[in-house]
């Protein structure tokens, strides 16, 4: 336990960006925490989305790699069927890995690429402004979904990626996790450990999806935006793990 | 035929030159008049312990080669116009990012679906960056099977040499047709390709990034600015061309690719009515062969400019020489202009 208090190697001594009660840095801190647990520093190598998260590669200190808007797993395929031996990770929002991205990623999975996927749900783009992404919820506002998200007017419902990727024969190991609390932050951090040791095991794709707060889009103070996760994101994004083989 | 003669297609030739410059990986989406280059890749990457996939898309395939490229690989992708269009981000990543990768567009006609036959419509695409962004890549245009070839490794030379994406624009007729051919064991380029420090295939004491983004302000000028330098430096150091019979030449035609073979039958028709005629055959379309081009036609009179597109590289000829007679013959939508369509062109103006 007490070492989840020193400060992980592999996470530069710099201020993030981020707003307030954004869920983005603990995730970076806690997979800085796993690379340096795992002592895999020098042969990880993450591709950073477009999105809010564009430059983790300025907090993570191991190598990195941009992809273009959604093509994450694309680019991440490169490099691992180059460098079989490395461990390659995405890091994607859910605009960035289930909308634009959605083909490169489900046949990424399907490839059963060795690769782990850090899918980040938190309901909206955050970059662009808070628009509605495949995650809002049903009557949630969104600047693009202002009367708020109706299934009945053509908005669709919210997708259940995680699910979906589980179903396939690449995935070894698919968890759902969220940052509601310290206990809810261990289990994200037990889960992606998990998922990298997958990849390193069983050479097959993992994903692990962590509902993560957006207190600035969803217009609300950071605690109430975790008390939205417990209460209301859980209810269509059940926690838990989906798949593990 | 030579022991060491083969008789492949162009898209053969091109697939086994990537193979012999050391493409390690390839990704590549099903799209004709293109699909014998990733089927013959398909069959000789595994045999070489080398990558093969056929992406789920072309978007996906250059992003592919994008992370290949990024491990320091030696990478390459291929398709036809539609699919090259789908490829513009990715190559414009490529180009900001600074990563050598090959691109074969075997042309077809276009716009939209277009057809299958050949075509030199993608010529603004290719020679005018493509992509978002003010960058340009180095673009090499195949006139035979035994070219192709060494122009796909030659392109891997360069891509590594300047860190750009490099393009080989071949037409359908090139990619389709079977020639034999020696396959070169090397290209000749003459510069020493420095080490790839920059790639992620291992750690620094920090952690290495790659990526096209600058959000400080004037950082992204500066980057600019410094990719500028290097696409003047190729337009000085690379421009590739070839002529026949311009020594003596009154009149000059200019094409590339598979209309330069069709456009020197002509000529020599030509040739045997006693016209002095000559053929200026651009290899790199970008950098187009300015000076090359502006050498050879001191004493020329009039110029044609003969294309299977409505006229693209006219403009670069019209750009290279504003004080000549150009006139302009071409075809667009898989149509060819023919020698006798040629002779009876030029004729006209003679
Ligand atoms: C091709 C392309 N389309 C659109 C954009 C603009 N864009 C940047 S980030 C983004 C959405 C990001 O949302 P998400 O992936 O959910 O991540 P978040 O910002 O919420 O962390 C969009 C649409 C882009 N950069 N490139």
């Amino acid at each position: 336990m007490g070492k989840n208090f020193l400060h992980p190697k592999s996470l530069k001594k710099v201020d993030t960006h981020y707003c307030p009660g954004c869920g983005h840095g603990i995730i970076h801190r806690i997979i800085a925490g796993i690379v340096d647990e795992l002592g895999i520093r020098e042969k990880t190598i993450a591709v950073t989305p477009v999105g809010c998260a564009v430059i983790a590669y300025d907090y993570w200190d191991f190598n990195c790699c941009e992809a273009p808007h959604g093509r994450g797993l694309a680019v991440a395929t490169g490099i691992k069927r180059c460098l079989p031996q490395n461990i390659v990770f995405t890091y994607q929002g859910d605009g960035d890995l289930a909308s634009i991205g959605i083909a490169e990623t489900i046949h990424a999975a399907n490839r059963a690429e060795a690769i782990s996927c850090i899918f980040v749900n938190n309901g909206c783009y955050g970059m662009t402004g808070g628009q509605l992404a495949p995650t809002t919820l049903i009557g949630q506002k969104t600047i693009t979904t202002p009367f708020g998200r109706d299934p009945n007017k053509g908005e669709g419902w919210p997708l259940k990626l995680t699910e979906i990727l589980a179903s396939l024969e690449g995935v070894c190991f698919a968890a759902r996790t969220s940052l509601a609390g310290p206990k809810e932050i261990l289990n994200t951090q037990t889960q992606i450990k998990k998922a990298f040791l997958a990849q390193i095991e069983k050479k097959k794709f993992s994903i692990v999806e962590v509902l993560s707060p957006c207190p600035t889009v969803w217009q609300k103070e950071p605690t109430k935006a975790i008390e939205f996760i417990q209460q209301e994101v859980i209810k269509t994004f059940p926690v838990g793990i989906i798949k593990e083989l | 035929m030579a022991k060491n003669k083969l008789l492949l297609s162009g898209n053969e030739a091109m697939g086994e030159a990537a193979i012999r410059a050391g493409c390690f990986f390839y990704a590549g989406y099903p799209i004709t008049p293109q699909n014998e280059l990733t089927s013959y890749m398909a069959k000789r990457m595994p045999q070489e312990k080398r990558v093969f996939i056929q992406a789920e898309s072309e978007i996906a395939a250059i992003n592919m080669v994008l992370g290949a490229a990024v491990t320091g690989k030696r990478t390459m992708t291929s398709s036809s116009s539609p699919g090259i269009s789908l490829k513009q981000e990715g190559i414009s990543y490529l180009a900001g990012c600074q990563l050598p990768a090959v691109i074969i567009n075997v042309m077809r006609g276009g716009p939209g679906l277009g057809n299958i036959a050949s075509s030199q419509s993608d010529y603004f695409q290719a020679t005018r960056g493509g992509g978002h962004g003010d960058y340009f890549t180095p673009v090499l245009a195949p006139f035979s099977v035994q070219e192709a070839a060494e122009l796909v490794m030659l392109s891997f030379d360069i891509a590594d040499y300047y860190l750009t994406p490099t393009i080989v624009l071949a037409d359908a007729i090139i990619g389709q047709m079977c020639e034999p051919l020696v396959l070169p064991k090397k290209s000749n380029f003459n510069k020493k390709i420095p080490p790839k420090k920059w790639a992620l295939n291992w750690m620094d004491k920090e952690g290495k990034v790659v990526k096209s983004l600058f959000l400080k302000e004037g950082d992204l000028e500066k980057h600019n600015q410094r990719l500028q330098k290097k696409w003047q430096k190729i337009k000085k150091n690379e421009q590739r061309s070839s002529v026949y019979k311009t020594d003596d030449a009154k009149y000059i035609a200019i094409a590339y690719g598979s209309q330069a073979r069709i456009t020197l039958e002509a000529i020599e028709i030509l040739r045997n009515k006693g016209i002095k005629i000559g053929l200026f055959r651009p290899i790199s379309l970008w950098p187009y062969p300015v000076d090359m081009l502006q050498n050879i036609t001191t004493n020329v009179k009039k110029i044609f400019v003969i294309e299977q597109s409505l006229g693209q590289m006219l403009e670069d000829v019209r750009l290279a020489l504003p004080n000549k007679q150009i006139h302009f013959l071409g075809r667009a939508g898989g149509g060819v202009p023919t020698v006798s369509e040629i002779v009876k062109f030029i004729k006209k103006f003679i």
